[in-house]
Parts: C-alpha cells; structure tokens; sequence
C-alpha cells in the first residue's frame, strides 16, 4: 500500500473580509444602523438636518443681504439675513453713545485688556505672576482713568450714562471678575474659619445672595445702595450694578473656592502649620495655590455664567451689548421682521463664541490638570 | 520649672484665643457699624424724599392692571394683593416649567447616551447651544422676534383648527365639563384604586412564590379602559371650548398670554440643556460593574436600567436637579425683560415705583426667594441624609 503525503507549498490566497467587520460600513452599522429604532432614528435625523440644513445655510449667507444703505432692501428680501444692518450699527453696538472723538480709548483699553487676559491664560506664558498683578491691581487703574477720563492727564470726561455695547458689557464682565475672584476666597475661607462669628457671617452673606435672582441684587443695588450712604456719597449709576454684580459672583465663587478648600488632604494644612507658618502664610503659599489650581475650570465656567448674567444689566438702565442690539433693532430706518432675526442671531453668535471659548479653555485646563494628578 | 517661665514670659497677645476674640469682635463692631451708618442714613434719606417708612402701602389701593391673574383682582385692589397675584404667577411659571423641563432634560440627556451616533450629537450640539446663550436672550427672542411677530387675530395660524396662534397668544381648546364628568372622575378614582391593590397583591405574591405579574401593564389597562369605557356609556365628559373670531379678537378657548408662552418656552429650552448633562453625568457615573451583575444575575435591559442604574443615577442626580429646579424659579424673575406680571415685575417692578418704599418692597420680595430657596434646600438634606450612600 503506498502511502500518498500531501505537503501545501503555497498558501491558499487570502480572502476578503466581510463587507461588514471592518471600516465604515462596520462602523455605520454598530453606531446607526444597530437596530430597527436605530435604524429609523438615523433616518428621520438625516431626513430633518437634509430639509433645515441648507435653508438654514442659504438664510446667512446666499440669501442674506450682504450691503445696503438702509432696511428697504431688507425688507424686501424675507427669506435672508440682513447683515448690512449689523454693519451699519456696528460702531453703535461696539460704543453704545461714547463720543465719536474719543472711542480710540476704549480701543486701547480692550487691546490691553486682551493682551493680558491672553497672558493670564496661556498655561506656559513666562511670569505669569507679573501678569496676574498687572491685570488685577493696575489695569483696572488704567482702564478706569482712560475710560472716565481724568481733567490732569488732559483726557475730557466721558459721562457714564454715554457708555454702552460690547465693551460695557466687557466691562462688567471683567469687573466681575477682578473683584469676585479675591472676595470669593475671602468668603470661602471665612466661611471654612473656625472662628464662628466669622463662619457664621460669611454663611448669611453667601446663602443670602445664592438665595435670591440677581435681578434682585441688582434692583437692590440700584435702588437701596442710594438710600444708606449720605447724600453726597451716592454712587454712580453705573458703579451701582457693578456693586450688584461683584457681590452676587463673589458668593458662587466663594461656594466654588470652598470645593477645592475642601478637596485638600488635612496633611497639607498640618504640613504647613509644622513649619511653623502662620494662618496668612499657610493660606498664601500652601493652601490657596493648591485649591485654586483644583478648581480653575469651576472658576472659569462662573465666568461663562457671570459673563450670560451681564445681560441683565440693561433692567437698571445700563446700556450694554444686548441693550444696544435692542436700540438697534427699534431703530424705524432699520425695522423689519428678519433684521430682527439678524440682529438676535448676531447677538447669540457673539455670546456663545465668548461662553464656548471660555468652555473650551476650562475644559483644556482640567485636562492638563488631570495629567498632573495621575 | 522651664516651661512655666516661658509661657508667664509669652505675650498674651500670642494667644490663639485671644487673638480669635479679637478679630471676631472687630468683625463685630464693623457690621453693627456699617449696619447702623446705613440704617441712620436710610431714616435721614426716606424722610428727605417723602419715602414711606412703614408698611402702609400694603392696604392702599393700587390702581394699575394685571393681565394675568389666577386670583381677584381689579385696579382698585389693594397692593397687597397685588403682591398676592404676583406670587401666584411665579408659582405658576414654576409650576409648568419644572415637570416639561424635566421631561426634556431626561429626553435629551438620555439621547445623549443613545448609542446612535447621529441621535447624541444632535443631542450634544443642542446642550452646547443651549449652555452657551444667554437665557434673556432666548426669551427676547421668542417674545419680539417670534410671538409677537405673528400675524394678528384676523390671519391667525392655526394647528388643525383647534390651536391658534397669533400676536396675542396661544389659543388652546378650553375643557368644559359636563355633567357626565362627575361618572369619568369617579371611574378614575376607581380605576387607580383598584390598580394599586392589585400591584400590592402582586407584589405579595411575588414575594412569596416568585412568580411575577405584568402589574404594570394591567394597571394600565385599568386606568385608561375604565374611564373610557364608562365615558362611552355615558357620554364624554368633556366638551372643548374651541377659540373663534368675532369681530377683531378671538374669543372662548384657553388664551396662554404670548409673554407667558415665551417665558416658558425659553425657561424650559435653557434649564433642559442644563438637566441633560446632570443626567448623562449621573448615569455615565455608575460603574459598568454594575450593570454587568445586574445581565448575570439575569436581568433584562430594562429592569437594569429600573432597579440597578437609575436608582443608583439619582442619588447623584437629584442635588444638582434641585438647584435646577430653583434656578428655573429665579429664573422666572427675568419676566421683568417681557412683561410677565411675576413677583418681580408687579411687585419689585410697579409696586416699587409707585409708591417708592424700596426698602420694604425688595425686602418682601427677597424673603419670598429667600423662603424658597432655604425651604427646598432643607427638603433636600433630609433626601440626602435619608439616601446617601451608607458606608459600613
């Protein structure tokens, strides 16, 4: 019996995979198309963003007018967006009544703002330190000299009633911010003291202001600061929403602070007190530079908040962004249902450009705050 | 012998104590202070402009109008009622508010988690728009740039026939009960009672023998056959007051004022974006683990989700909805900008101007928030410390 031995020398030829078990095909599969719900949902979505999609498209821009020098031509043209009226009211939506001579300083005061909230945020700037007392201690010194005026320096005085827009709205935004951040450590490491006056003073205040919308405050503000200082102390129409403002941000920061207060391990604090710092220098080089680091994106998306929250201002009279868009839009020589539309629209991109940024930033930070713990 | 010289020799001024005495008395004298300049000054101001000091007003009569009320009120009631219709519509604001943001919150926040691609970046772009405007900006959006731009009465839109929509509102198909309703609600009473004994008898049951009833679907069947059932016998219970034109209005019909619509409209839209990451937060929040034991242990998608994820989701859930739930109230402050007659805007709004008394009227108004918000705030850390993980 002879016996037959097959030996393969070649390698059968490979075959494809199935259409099914890898790349796009797979990957629509398993994220759209996994069961008949899915499968229906997937095309109803298409279906909708097919239909909104590029109305929506063709609104802003093959539809929109883009130049024209008053709302007729807006008015004729329904079915698109009217920018040409953002860009003749854009001077007004920037400077709100400032004097037309004297906008160049609230250039330069947004320019160095920008520069040095830039330094502020960009993680590996040098001398950050140097940034933070230039940006908490003298440019609002520099802002407010510049912004006001000051008859020595030679700079006419700009009426605050004339301010408004978007750098009022910056404005408060950063005043807020400026003055919110160190009151809220204050309160937060009140609130955190053992001593229990001092506890229980910061409790009222912080649960007080948590406990009451801000249009509240900002009534209070408006109309009570007046009536409890004497008369001739009466702060300015715009300095009395700012008061609102930074007590309101000060009490969420605080809550904020206190988290990362809290997030400390007890042998930091007992750390510091065995070398022998005191309560002041415990806090400055140990505790605070540890907690506020924790509790940046928090920080941060107070800000986002604070920043939606300047919108509601205009209740005390103060003309900022969305005050002047709605001036804008009353305007009878630019009056019309989409530049209605366009001026809103506008008003949202604009907001949430800011709020997405700042969101951005806070969750960028978290992340590289996330590597460092690891 | 050391050690006692040292401590007679150390300054008492380096004593903790009496340094903490201190600083809390200093504290002291600087609040009673400015408490005291502020009072002083505000006694000197009032008196100087005429402001009233006591709280007089609250009987006198107010002489404006409100065009939302639940309860009487005319011009010639008193402002102290006034104060009373307010309340009741931020009650009311809140009170429809909630439940719809709510739903649509968890729609979405759910959505996000779905796990078709498509389905939860829709999700995502809405909460990032959503997050990321301004809430009084969605409200003067829907207010001047939709509501009231619709057409007026005589061109109204309308949904069917039954919903018109124009520049005064929201006409909806008003329920009026017949006399037949008192059988319908007596079926309902009937129907829920009769569906909770049996879900206790099946619960019983299934304690004792294991096996399992669909309770759920009977009682169902329960709530919804009965009344229908008897509202066929008998007759519908209800006719719809449908809204129509007469002249240059619409009347009949449940008119929803075109501020309301907007402020619930916008609350609703702003605080579900909010509710939907507290939700995906949450869920996402429970250990696979979890679910993987709840499959071995032989439990269907469903009851995972029922007995093991979500009871476990709310316990993280529940605080943040809160604070959800309180901001919508706050929120609804922000009639002010639309002219809702809130509390804010009749009562710290015209109130305040006419009769100027700013101290009593923002305090009044700051104690109903200020009531809420502890109130709510006590609810829920009797929640937490009923529920709260107990570590043994």
């Amino acid at each position: 019996m002879e016996f037959v031995a097959y030996v393969r020398e070649a390698s059968e030829p490979e075959d494809l995979p199935p259409p099914l078990s890898s790349g796009t095909l797979l990957w629509a599969r398993a994220n759209l198309f996994s069961s008949l719900g899915s499968s229906l949902t997937t095309v109803v979505l298409v279906a909708l963003a097919a239909y909104l999609l590029p109305q929506l498209v063709a609104w802003a821009t093959s539809h929109a007018v883009w130049t024209a020098s008053d709302g007729a031509a807006c008015r004729a043209h329904q079915d698109g967006a009217c920018w040409a009226f953002v860009a003749a009211k854009w001077d007004y939506l920037r400077f709100g009544s400032y004097p037309l001579s004297e906008r160049w300083r609230v250039d330069i005061v947004e320019a160095i703002g920008a520069v040095l909230i830039v330094w502020l945020l960009w993680t590996n700037a040098p001398r950050r330190a140097l940034g933070a007392l230039l940006f908490f201690v003298v440019y609002p010194i520099v802002a407010l000299v510049l912004l006001h005026g000051s008859s020595s320096l030679g700079l006419p005085i700009v009426d605050t009633l004339l301010w408004g827009g978007i750098f009022v709205s910056l404005l408060t935004a950063v005043v807020g911010i400026v003055f919110s951040l160190p009151l809220g450590v204050l309160l937060a490491l009140g609130r955190r003291s053992p001593l229990p006056v001092v506890s229980l003073a910061s409790v009222l205040f912080i649960e007080f202001v948590r406990g009451v919308p801000f249009i509240t405050i900002l009534f209070m503000a408006n109309n009570m600061l007046p009536l409890f200082v004497p008369e001739t102390w009466t702060p300015d129409r715009l300095l009395r929403p700012l008061i609102g403002i930074v007590m309101f941000s000060a009490a969420y920061m605080a809550e904020e602070v206190r988290g990362g207060l809290q997030s400390l391990g007890k042998g930091q604090f007992e750390g510091a007190m065995a070398l022998g710092l005191n309560y002041p220098r415990m806090m400055a080089f140990v505790i605070l530079p540890q907690a506020l680091t924790f509790v940046i994106p928090g920080i941060v998306n107070n800000f986002v908040g604070l920043f939606m929250d300047t919108t509601l201002v205009s209740v005390v009279g103060m003309t900022d962004f969305l005050e002047a868009m709605n001036n804008a839009i009353k305007d009878p020589v630019w009056s019309g249902p989409t530049i209605m539309v366009t001026g809103y629209v506008f008003a949202a991109i604009f907001y949430f450009s800011f709020c997405y940024g700042m969101g951005r930033y806070s969750a960028h930070v978290e992340r590289i705050l996330a590597k460092g713990r690891k | 012998m050391d050690l006692a010289r040292d401590a007679k020799r150390s300054s008492r001024l380096n004593d903790q104590r009496v340094r903490g005495l201190f600083y809390q008395i200093l504290l002291l004298v600087c609040i009673g202070a400015l408490a005291c300049g502020a009072v002083y000054n505000a006694a000197i101001n009032m008196r100087a402009r005429g402001i009233p000091m006591g709280f007089g007003f609250w009987n006198e009569v107010a002489g404006f109008e409100i065009n939302l009320r639940l309860i009487e009120y005319s011009g010639l009631s008193t402002y102290g009622r006034a104060f009373w219709v307010g309340l009741l519509n931020t009650v009311l604001i809140g009170a429809i508010s909630i439940p719809l943001a709510t739903l649509l919150g968890f729609m979405i926040g759910v959505a996000r988690l779905s796990p078709n691609w498509l389905l939860s970046r829709f999700a995502l772009v809405y909460t990032t728009l959503l997050r990321n405007t301004p809430l009084l900006l969605l409200l003067l959006f829907w207010y001047n740039a939709v509501l009231k731009s619709l057409p007026g009465p005589r061109q109204s839109l309308s949904i069917g026939e039954v919903v018109f929509l124009n520049n005064r509102g929201v006409y909806l198909p008003m329920p009026v009960p017949r006399d037949q309703a008192v059988w319908f609600a007596g079926a309902i009473a009937l129907a829920i009672a009769f569906a909770a004994t049996f879900r206790e008898w099946a619960r019983r049951r299934q304690t004792r023998t294991g096996a399992q009833a669909p309770s759920t679907l009977i009682a169902l069947a329960l709530v919804i056959g009965l009344p229908t059932v008897v509202a066929a016998a008998a007759g519908a219970p209800f006719t719809f007051d449908i809204a129509r034109l007469s002249g240059f209005n619409l009347t009949g019909g449940l008119q929803v004022i075109p501020e309301m619509a907007a402020l619930v409209f916008g609350l609703v839209t702003f605080t579900a974006a909010f509710i939907a990451e507290i939700v995906r937060a949450g869920i996402l929040a429970v250990p696979h683990g979890q679910s993987e034991a709840a499959s071995a242990l032989g439990l269907h998608r469903g009851l995972t989700m029922k007995l093991v994820v979500i009871p476990q989701a709310m316990r993280l859930i529940t605080p943040p909805l809160t604070s959800q739930y309180l901001n919508i109230v706050k929120n609804s402050s922000l009639a002010v900008f639309i002219g809702y007659p809130d509390l804010v805007q009749i009562f710290a709004g015209t109130v305040l101007n006419q009769t100027q008394a700013a101290v009593q009227v923002m305090g009044i108004t700051m104690a109903v928030y200020l009531v809420i918000s502890l109130t709510v705030a006590s609810a829920l850390n009797f929640y937490n410390a009923r529920y709260a993980l107990k570590e043994r």
